[in-house]
């Protein structure tokens, strides 16, 4: 038999009374992949978590965490799964200490101070454990999500946009922390809008776009899936109308083409030449995830037109 | 050796790192370890933290939460005891005064049950917090007995408050005091009940405060607090009957004095048939996430 998936949905919907948040989607990832959830806005990503953590119910589908439905078998569920929210949430009443013993009991653990301990020094938050809530800045209380997500020890960890508003010190010490938790076998999945952080961290994508999912494949794939070479230009003079076809960005003077191969930018620069058209700028480089999202969210917007 | 030895007590070399020391870089210590299994998970663990959170809660803004209504019921006691002590008698041998006490605790119990269930979890939503009770294994009942739990200990610390500070000013009996602890407990619950109904319901502080200031303040102010119903007129008898705090305060009363409008019994029976009713609607919302798992 197949081992179970970290998270698996299947024709999961979520209708609002005034909008369709989630229209069938269906997604597996698997055991101690790291897994990146992409889309704009409102593309229905924090609702899909919402409902894989037990946080909102869908209205059709199911969703279950390592085998266990996420509202039949929901204590088995909760329990192997550990969400850090998006919204920079926190109980003005309590310590960073208090914080998370409340939190480790709430997941049944009742003696967990060790393992405490062990979070918030990962975290670097041992220095503010006896600091009310309150008095923390705000990349000190996204460290205390991080850690309250983790405090019952979840092989599974969903990080929904963690990065958002942190500053960079903070981000590259928290991603150095993720991978090594992903690297000792834990499942993560992370929704973000820095697509340069996706492709860094994530092997393998979905893109989500107004509740469907419009692209589920690996990284790699996907941005092969693009031109494999991009030059981009900047010339004095019109872009020759030969090569308009190729060009997937222009404006400014600039102008981005896309080819088939690195053989083929001699002939772009060639016709340049030939057009008149002085090259003040040359670039060479690859389609980076962010070409990858436009291209499908305009692929996505000329399907819904037509 | 798998992380979760930390739970057996194996410390990790830096684990209690000194605080003074320079603080290492994130993610710079050692793996807090691959997971094999889950730790193992205490039963009910859930309910007793979630109590003791929301005990805790009341308890660290204890001068606005126990001592304000304290004072409060202490000024009530002043004035109306001092106005109309020569001048009322309501049970025959009992001075206004001490007819009052009784009422004033039992106002200020149910007053305060309500307000800790409905304003802790109201905060809790408006603020996004409730996020960190909803995402652990709580069940529904325990959620519910938590919350319900904490407002009767809210209720019953401040009417013990009131009651300490009051009795002073009229000297107390207690003929039945056991029918005094099941109709404070009963109260507090209901008033527990009703208060996370409220919390559940209101999207906004104002929408609580209309529910706490035209439902709840005028129900418990009008329930024969102040004055036996036996002295309104027969309309205003019959409205004071459909009241169920009215029961609440009438049963409570008995239990000082032996003395009561309606039966013990029967205002026991109202009070629980209330309290299963609000029982029923509070579980049933959270059953289907209403409003709070939307």
């Amino acid at each position: 038999m197949r081992e179970a998936a970290a998270i698996e949905v299947s024709e999961l919907v979520k209708r609002y009374p005034r909008v369709t948040a989630l229209d069938g989607v269906s997604l597996r990832v698997e055991q101690g992949e790291f897994f990146g959830l992409l889309g704009p806005n409102g593309a229905g990503k924090t609702t899909l978590i919402s409902i894989v953590a037990g946080l909102t119910r869908a209205s059709s589908g199911r969703a279950t965490v390592l085998g266990h439905d996420v509202v039949a078998d929901y204590r088995a569920a909760r329990s192997r799964i550990g969400v850090v929210p998006q919204e920079l949430v926190f109980d003005p009443f309590f310590t960073v200490r208090e914080t998370m013993r409340f939190q480790s009991g709430y997941f049944g653990l009742r003696h967990n101070d060790d393992w405490i301990d062990e979070v918030m020094a990962n975290l670097d938050l041992a220095g503010k454990a006896d600091a009310n809530m309150r008095t923390l800045s705000g990349g000190m209380k996204r460290r205390v999500l991080v850690a309250q997500a983790l405090v019952h020890r979840p092989p599974v960890i969903v990080l929904d946009e963690p990065t958002a508003g942190v500053d960079v010190e903070l981000r590259q010490g928290l991603w150095a922390f993720i991978r090594r938790l992903n690297r000792e076998g834990h499942t993560i999945v992370l929704t973000t809008h820095y697509l340069e952080e996706a492709q860094q961290l994530c092997p393998r994508i979905g893109m989500l776009k107004g509740g469907r999912l419009i692209a589920l494949d690996r990284t790699q794939t996907l941005l092969q899936r693009l031109a494999d070479v991009q030059v981009r230009l900047r010339l004095r003079g019109e872009l020759p109308p030969a090569l308009r076809a190729q060009a997937i960005e222009q404006g400014d003077g600039r102008v981005t083409l896309r080819v088939a191969s690195p053989a083929q930018v001699e002939g772009v620069l060639a016709a340049c030449r030939e057009a008149g058209a002085a090259i003040e700028e040359v670039e060479v480089g690859h389609a980076d995830l962010e070409d990858v999202f436009m291209q499908l969210m305009a692929a996505d917007r000329r399907r819904v037109a037509a | 050796m798998s992380g979760l030895d930390v739970a057996t007590g194996d410390r990790r070399p830096g684990a209690g790192r000194d605080p003074s020391s320079p603080a290492p870089e994130i993610g710079s210590r050692p793996a807090p370890g691959r997971l094999t299994s889950l730790p193992r998970a205490a039963k009910s663990a859930g309910f007793r933290t979630l109590l003791a959170k929301e005990v805790l809660r009341f308890w660290k803004v204890s001068f606005q939460t126990v001592a304000a209504p304290v004072l409060t019921g202490v000024l009530y006691l002043l004035v109306f005891g001092h106005v109309l002590e020569d001048r009322v008698q309501v049970f025959p041998g009992v001075g206004y005064t001490a007819f009052l006490i009784p009422g004033l605790v039992m106002m200020s119990l149910l007053q305060n049950a309500f307000a800790n269930s409905s304003s802790s979890l109201i905060q809790s939503k408006i603020t996004g917090n409730l996020v960190f009770v909803l995402l652990p294994p709580i069940s529904n009942r325990e959620f519910f007995l938590a919350y319900v739990a904490a407002a009767v200990i809210r209720g019953v610390v401040v009417g013990i408050g009131v009651f300490a500070v009051t009795m002073w000013f009229a000297p107390p009996s207690f003929k039945a005091p056991l029918w005094i602890a099941v109709f404070a407990l009963a109260g507090a619950s209901l008033l527990g009940v009703l208060g996370l109904i409220a919390g559940i319901v209101s999207d906004k502080f104002d929408q609580l405060a209309a529910f706490q200031n035209f439902v709840i303040m005028p129900a418990t102010f009008l329930s024969g607090v102040f004055y036996s119903v036996h002295g309104l007129p027969p309309f205003w008898q019959a409205v004071s009957h459909l009241n169920p705090f009215f029961y609440l305060i009438d049963g409570f009363r008995y239990g000082f004095f032996a003395v009561s409008d309606t039966s013990p019994w029967l205002s026991l029976a109202i009070v629980l048939a209330a309290l299963a009713v609000a029982s029923a609607v509070a579980l049933s919302m959270l059953a289907r996430g209403y409003k709070i798992r939307s």
